[in-house]
């Protein structure tokens, strides 16, 4: 595999741009606690980028970095060949990066579709008199961004639950309306956090189709933290590989399976004391 | 039988995200605004509109101000008292500086002026939540009286300390002041109540309404779809302070005609405006207006049956109320948070498919 910055195509014969989100030297720490330890890798346009790791090793802790959770103490984060200032969650969900949780966070108060709808509020830009009147610009964009927000209905074919409070749903179909709302706002980046947790096998089927679906319509680069190797090894272009903090694989999916780190991390290594 | 879904179908998306889908809910919309323009203000008098009608649209502008911020945006408010005093004294310092501007405008401007106050004192809101904020706003309220007793610039230096409103008139028809008629006073809060309810209606259910609820819900995962926090917040007590603040307008200038604002406006106020949206139901427009219209007419019903049916002495009663009162909102609160409109909600649901619910 080529490493120069420009595109180039995968053993299945994907073409994977070029790189869009690049972190450099990554070091987050919770007081004494490094949670991160000068981690880099980069994300490609158009790729499924996988994040692994045993329980602890920072995956989610990265993710929060992305999306602005977290503000790292070292390191760049470099966003389509620009370094980014620290933003705030909001601005960085304005810069077309979307996610999802490992514990649901929708909000269980609104109907599906209200939920969904929330991910197009990047795109609301009617003013408050303007929406009190419900007229002119505010009914205009409320009826393009519903119908933005039904094409992501039909794809993931959740029509009949559309008007049920999200509160009423089981736990797979929430993941499904969570999957919903990242989506309805469009994002150059969709950043998965477990999706498949705690799914059975059907469930976690219909997600990955619904993942490779997402990266083959609609151009979508994704990265994903997930625990199912199978999963992982099945979907992903390239896969990175964490434990405690540290970076100790990054490669195909076949390069990771033969990386002698990531086995030890994986099935444990005898100590010589 | 009427109540139906099926058959009436929705062709554009305009008309599926209306306020009220089904057809037998615009029709009855409809005819309640009919009947209370065109028809009860030619039989209305001095004591319905007094005990009854007045209290309660006042009230109702209130508690869709209060559910725009407790309700929808999840921010506990016990300001409520204090806000309806900016708007009361608001609209008094306006009436009595330009007495001849035409007073619905002072109304909406001591809204305005409300509003302002109310976004300066939901800063802390961005900070902190729930009980933590509720007592920040009690801040708020116990200021904002203390500022208009000690401050005789407010009440003009008059010798009492007291605000009262003089006569204006509208379209040659007093409107506030001691020779106001029944009729007119009771239409002009109707058409305020109707264009707050309106507004508070599209705002809640477009875009800046699930800003609203997606904090309310979960503020992290609001702040990562896009909702910056500051605004939604900032907003929903703007928005919110508005309509108290019209609300505290139409109490004052006229409702009561003159107010001593620790009386009228003290913390109990806010109290019996948040138990109007907890018994009518948190987060919805329809809940502020069974909230305020419950908690008006109980008094006022159970005064005509303790009192004047069975001969109770007055006193039994007052507390009885209190009891009622209390109880109802750990009833509500335990059992059913939404409110009597989640009630009606639930009738509704159940009223569609009748009687064949499979």
């Amino acid at each position: 595999m080529k490493d120069n910055g420009e595109s180039f195509v995968t053993e299945d014969g994907r073409t994977i741009g070029e790189v869009m989100l690049d972190l450099r030297d990554i070091t987050l720490r919770f007081g004494g606690v490094e949670a991160i330890k000068s981690i880099s890798f980069d994300i490609r346009e158009g790729e499924i980028r996988a994040i692994i790791g045993p329980n602890g090793a920072g995956k989610s802790s990265m993710l929060n970095v992305i999306s602005g959770f977290y503000i790292p103490q070292d390191g760049e984060v470099w966003f389509h060949g620009k370094k980014r200032a620290p933003l705030k969650p909001y601005q960085v969900a304005r810069q077309g990066i979307a996610r999802t949780f490992q514990n649901i966070a929708l909000f269980e108060g609104m109907t599906v579709l209200d939920n969904i709808m929330t991910g197009r509020l990047n795109y609301t830009k009617s003013g408050l008199l303007a929406q009190a009147i419900w007229k002119g610009k505010a009914e205009r964009e409320e009826t393009e961004n519903r119908e933005k927000v039904e094409r992501v209905i039909d794809f993931l074919e959740i029509q009949a639950i559309r008007k049920t409070p999200v509160g009423r749903l089981p736990y797979g179909l929430k993941k499904r309306v969570e999957l919903a709302r990242a989506l309805a706002a469009e994002p150059k980046l969709l950043l998965l956090d477990e999706p498949m947790a705690g799914m059975n096998v059907e469930e976690k089927e219909d997600m990955s189709r619904f993942i490779l679906d997402v990266n083959d319509e609609f151009g979508t680069t994704i990265a994903l933290i997930e625990h199912d190797m199978g999963v992982v090894m099945d979907l992903s272009d390239r896969v990175v590989v964490m434990d405690y903090g540290k970076k100790i694989g990054d490669g195909t999916p076949d390069e990771v399976r033969n990386n002698q780190a990531v086995i030890d991390a994986y099935l444990g290594v005898a100590h010589e004391d | 039988m009427l109540y139906r879904e099926a058959g009436d179908y929705k062709t554009s998306y305009t008309a599926d995200s209306q306020t009220f889908p089904i057809a037998f809910d615009r029709y009855r919309y409809w005819v309640v605004l009919a009947v209370s323009f065109l028809v009860i203000p030619f039989f209305i008098t001095d004591y319905l509109v007094n005990a009854l009608f007045m209290p309660f649209l006042i009230y109702a502008i209130a508690a869709i101000g209060l559910n725009i911020l407790t309700g929808y945006a999840g921010q506990v408010s016990l300001g409520t008292g204090g806000f309806m005093a900016v708007g009361a004294y608001a609209c008094y310092k306006l009436m009595t500086a330009f007495p001849d501007v035409n007073i619905l405008i002072h109304v909406v401007l001591a809204g305005g002026i409300t509003a302002l106050v109310g976004t300066a004192f939901g800063l802390p809101s961005l900070r902190i939540k729930g009980f933590y904020l509720a007592v920040a706003t009690l801040a708020a309220q116990f200021f904002l009286v203390w500022l208009f007793n000690k401050v005789a610039w407010f009440y003009n230096y008059s010798a009492s300390g007291q605000i009262s409103a003089p006569e204006r008139m509208v379209f040659g028809v007093a409107v506030t002041g001691p020779n106001t008629p029944a009729w007119a006073s009771y239409l002009v809060c109707l058409v305020f109540v109707t264009i707050s309810a309106l507004i508070a209606r599209n705002l809640t259910r477009g875009a800046l309404g699930r800003q609203w609820m997606a904090t309310r819900d979960m503020d992290i995962a609001a702040e990562i779809i896009g909702v910056n926090p500051l605004k939604a917040k900032l907003t929903a007590f703007a928005v919110s302070s508005f309509f108290v603040g019209i609300s505290g307008a139409l109490f004052f200038a006229v409702y009561l005609g003159a107010v001593e604002v620790g009386e009228v406006f003290g913390i109990n106020k806010s109290f019996l405006v948040l138990f109007m949206i907890i018994i009518g139901g948190l987060g919805s427009i329809f809940g502020a207006f069974a909230g305020a219209a419950f908690l008006v007419t109980l008094p006022v019903f159970l005064k005509l049956i303790g009192v004047d049916l069975f001969g109770w002495p007055t006193d039994l009663v007052a507390h009885l109320q209190l009891v009622i009162v209390g109880f109802l909102i750990m009833f509500f609160l335990v059992k059913e948070p939404h409110g009597l409109a989640q009630l009606w909600r639930l009738a509704k649901e159940k009223l569609r498919l009748w009687p064949f619910p499979h």
